[in-house]
């Protein structure tokens, strides 16, 4: 037998486990961070620090029916948490691991991200279109708005990336900047990147917590106006899908965030590179995620599109001038 | 108060010293018969005692007229209330004035309908609180209030057809 | 499909928020005619937790309505107790004993406090911030544990009697209440300034954002913090004091920017004062009786009788006439939210759907209280 198929099989198992075990327990993570935040306990009941509770969650959204409001858009409506899901899921084919941990090593791999980030994206639309519901449909008209803002700042930035490195393949990217962290993007000292890069990774940064619809840029589903956003008329697996999907996401940004600023894999001393090295990175990424969504509050849609619009894209321009004009200067 | 003076001697202009009619039947001397009828006017009254440092009654007619004094004084309309004296077969409105800041003084504004077909003005075009107030008044006893733009339920449900503080009114 | 002709330009939609609504803290609904994001008309329909409270007050005697009162403002019950035991005593001449009247500053100005950390907890849920409000509940416990011991219940209290108190306060009680003003006055400054007043998203959120003014005040017959947030000076406690209150020195907190960061300050503030009341109140404290002689049954003049308290929302009056029966002939409550509602119409137009709601959550409302 060709060995190929074995190694697809390894990654589609790998990959499915990974995903499954963060949608799960970042939930877990976030509760328990939370209510750290918040001077409480969090889950303790379900296991040892309620280490079964994303378990016993999950076995509950199964068992209940995935209940189609009358007037919703039936097939759509039951596709939109498949959508959320499924991209979310596709985009860690291409991300680099550690060196030798990669499903596929695509040229492209930067760009194929960004087409399934849009697809996530779609889900949302979609969702909260075929929901019939007035709150979904501003939460959908919201999401879409916020994406297209936040997009347009986040591809300049990595633009400035590709530039750097000269490579669309993230494997690439990542192996560029090995050997400590005074070569990776974000504190390049070669051609004097870091004077600007930082500033790259900050609204990079930001970006990726309003691509995700995160707080306080967590405008589709901001509870307190639009009740749940898109996913009012959801419940069970539907609900479930959408959150796991959230989740994803945000691993999924994270990972971007390690690889295309931080070394991916690379130890930030120059020592044994590996793929714990990628692993803390993501994970401490993700904590400044629930870190930031349990301590401030929510903005409003129209300051967090002047900030895309206003803010992030001129300085993201500015930054894509200036970066170019050190690799032709130096 | 100076404040209170100059607000009974403008309130005081709406009645002449000799009332045409004398119809209105103040709800104090309900029990005690030897006290003779109150005649609409203003009484200066024991803050105090009472909570309000003028007592107006007036005629139906002049709520509006007593409204826009008050509002041409800087007072502001606090609530409106409504009272059943049903042995009376009357019903009262109580609108009481407030104002914020300033020299304190409170000004209860009284008027008495028949019970039948009970209509009093809107003051609502000078006080807009009094949009919410008189439809609560309307809701409890069905005081319908000539003008008001939007005379509808606002406590009990839209499609209720009683007015539960009435005397009479038996659940 | 077949639409009238007279709806084809007509882009708007309605949005009904409640009455079942994260935002509404309770069952308020508020029709809004929405044109995309932005409010063009919105109406408050009221009355779905109405109980007839003046009814049950009419058919019972004085004291059977005591427990009602605590039933509508439940974040303030306290303060509604006061204002119905200052009326009927007002009406039927009783005296009360001065450690009583200081016993039930001290106890008013703790559940103002409560009343206030609850609507700060609220309000910040309303903007999307989680965490400020277990910081506020844990503060708010410490009031509630005191009040539970020296009331007997934890949120709707019927602590007051016509003449007193029902319950004197002890020791623990006093070294409770110390400890708590020294607890509140470390904390205010770290858990609620820094982490929240001082954060750039909520001034960006609430800077400018439902300016009501002075006039609209008088108009609509705002009070309490509404009002101080629109640079009117008016606090019954202090422009008609009742009870003790005059025997204290505090200010009263007045913010001129009319917006909603200034409703928020007046009700920041609010507390420190609150706590300066009741840390003299205990200084003071009288000794004596807490309750005085009033008669089983009571059976006031007849006549008509106002009285207003200041709540943790505003002024709230009570009218009462009574006709030398022993029941309350007709007893009607001038509930603060309710004139402090009537104005959201006027003010909310044109703004977008956050912002009404971020103003909404400004008026402090409990909707209980604007129902009856």
């Amino acid at each position: 037998m060709d060995t190929s198929i074995w190694r697809a099989l390894f990654y589609l198992v790998g990959i499915m486990a990974f995903a499954g075990l963060n949608a799960a327990y970042l939930g877990w993570c976030e509760r328990k961070g939370a209510a750290r935040i918040q001077r409480r306990i969090g889950p303790c009941e379900a296991g040892y620090g309620g280490l079964w509770q994303p378990l016993a969650d999950g076995l509950k959204l199964m068992s209940k029916q995935l209940l189609v409001p009358q007037g919703v858009d039936g097939i759509i409506f039951r596709l939109a948490p498949v959508l959320a899901m499924v991209p979310a899921i596709t985009s860690m084919v291409v991300i680099p691991f550690s060196e030798n941990i990669q499903a596929r090593a695509m040229e492209l791999s930067v760009l194929l991200l960004f087409a399934l980030a849009s697809l996530g994206m779609l889900a949302i639309l979609l969702g909260g279109w075929a929901s019939g519901n007035k709150y979904a449909i501003i939460s959908s008209a919201r999401a879409v708005s916020q994406n297209l803002a936040y997009e347009i700042p986040m591809l300049v930035t990595v633009i400035t990336v590709v530039m750097i490195s000269g490579s669309m393949n993230l494997r690439e990217i990542a192996i560029d900047q090995q050997g400590g962290f005074w070569h990776w993007n974000i504190f390049r000292l070669e051609n004097g990147h870091f004077l600007t890069m930082w500033i790259s990774f900050i609204i990079f940064f930001i970006c990726s917590v309003a691509e995700t619809n995160r707080a306080p840029f967590d405008m589709a589903e901001a509870e307190s106006e639009l009740v749940a956003g898109f996913m009012t008329e959801y419940g069970s697996m539907g609900f479930g899908l959408f959150m796991m999907g959230e989740y994803l996401n945000i691993v999924v940004g994270a990972c971007l965030t390690a690889t295309l600023f931080l070394g991916g894999w690379d130890c930030p001393f120059g020592l044994t590179p590996g793929v714990w090295w990628f692993l803390i990175k993501i994970y401490v990424l993700i904590f400044t995620f629930i870190w930031i969504r349990w301590t401030y509050p929510r903005t409003q849609i129209y300051r967090l599109l002047n900030l895309s619009w206003k803010i992030l894209i001129p300085f993201s321009l500015a930054n894509l001038l200036i970066t170019a004009a050190l690799i032709k200067v130096f | 108060m100076e404040r209170q003076e100059q607000t009974r001697i403008a309130l005081a202009k709406l009645f002449p010293a000799e009332p045409v009619v004398a119809a209105a039947v103040a709800a104090e001397g309900s029990n005690q018969e030897e006290l003779p009828p109150r005649l609409a006017g203003v009484v200066s009254q024991d803050f105090a005692r009472h909570g309000s440092h003028l007592d107006v009654l007036c005629h139906s007619e002049q709520v509006v007229a007593v409204a826009e004094i008050m509002d041409s004084e800087g007072f502001f309309l606090e609530s409106i209330a409504g009272v059943d004296w049903l042995d009376k077969q009357q019903l009262e409105v109580i609108y009481d004035y407030n104002r914020l800041g300033g020299e304190h003084c409170r000004v209860t504004v009284r008027t008495l309908i028949p019970r039948i077909e009970p209509v009093v003005p809107t003051i609502c075009g000078v006080f807009p609180a009094a949009d919410w107030h008189e439809r609560e008044t309307f809701d409890f006893y069905g005081v319908h209030f000539q003008g008001h733009p939007n005379l509808i339920r606002i406590l009990l449900p839209e499609d209720a057809d009683f007015h539960p503080l009435l005397k009479d009114f038996m659940p | 499909m077949t639409v009238p002709v007279h709806l084809r330009h007509d882009e708007t939609f309605v949005l009904n928020l409640g009455p079942q609504h994260p935002a509404t803290h309770g069952v308020l609904r508020v029709k809004l005619t929405m044109d995309g994001e932005y409010v063009v008309k919105a109406e408050p329909v009221l009355g779905y937790i109405h109980r007839m409270h003046e009814k049950m007050a009419e058919g019972g005697t004085f004291a059977q309505f005591m427990p009602n009162t605590a039933r509508m403002d439940y974040l303030h019950a306290l303060a509604f107790n006061h204002g119905y035991a200052l009326v009927v005593e007002k009406a039927a001449g009783i005296e009360v004993p001065e450690r009583a009247e200081f016993i039930r500053v001290i106890t008013v100005e703790l559940n103002r406090i409560a009343s206030h950390l609850l609507w700060w907890a609220a309000f910040l849920l309303d903007l999307g911030g989680f965490t400020p409000l277990l910081y506020a509940f844990d503060d708010r416990e410490k009031i509630i544990d005191l009040l539970e011991r020296v009331t007997g219940s934890r949120l709707t209290y019927c602590y007051m009697r016509f003449g007193g108190v029902y319950n004197d306060i002890d020791d623990e009680f006093i070294t409770g209440t110390r400890e708590f003003i020294k607890r509140l006055r470390s904390r205010l400054p770290r858990f609620y300034h820094d982490l929240v007043t001082h954060n750039i998203i909520l001034i960006k959120r609430i800077k400018n954002i439902g300016i009501i003014t002075p006039e609209q005040c008088r108009r609509y017959g705002a009070t309490g913090p509404v009002a101080r947030g629109s640079g009117i000076s008016y606090d019954i406690r202090k422009n008609e004091p009742y009870s003790v209150y005059p025997e204290f020195d505090f200010d009263v907190p007045v913010f001129e920017e009319c917006d909603s960061m200034a409703r928020y300050m007046v009700r920041m503030h609010e507390m420190e004062q609150s706590l300066r009341i009741i840390e003299q109140a205990l200084d003071k404290l009288p000794d004596g009786p807490v309750m005085g002689k009033a008669p089983k049954m009571l059976k006031p003049e007849a006549g008509y009788y106002y009285s207003a308290v200041e709540t943790a929302r505003g002024s709230l009056g009570h009218r009462l006439v009574c006709d030398g029966g022993k029941n309350p002939y007709k007893l009607k409550l001038r509930s603060p939210t309710f004139s402090n509602l009537s104005l959201y119409g006027e003010v909310a137009e044109g703004m977008m759907l956050a912002d009404a709601l971020a103003f909404m959550g400004s008026l402090d409302l409990v909707i209980p209280e604007i129902d009856r």
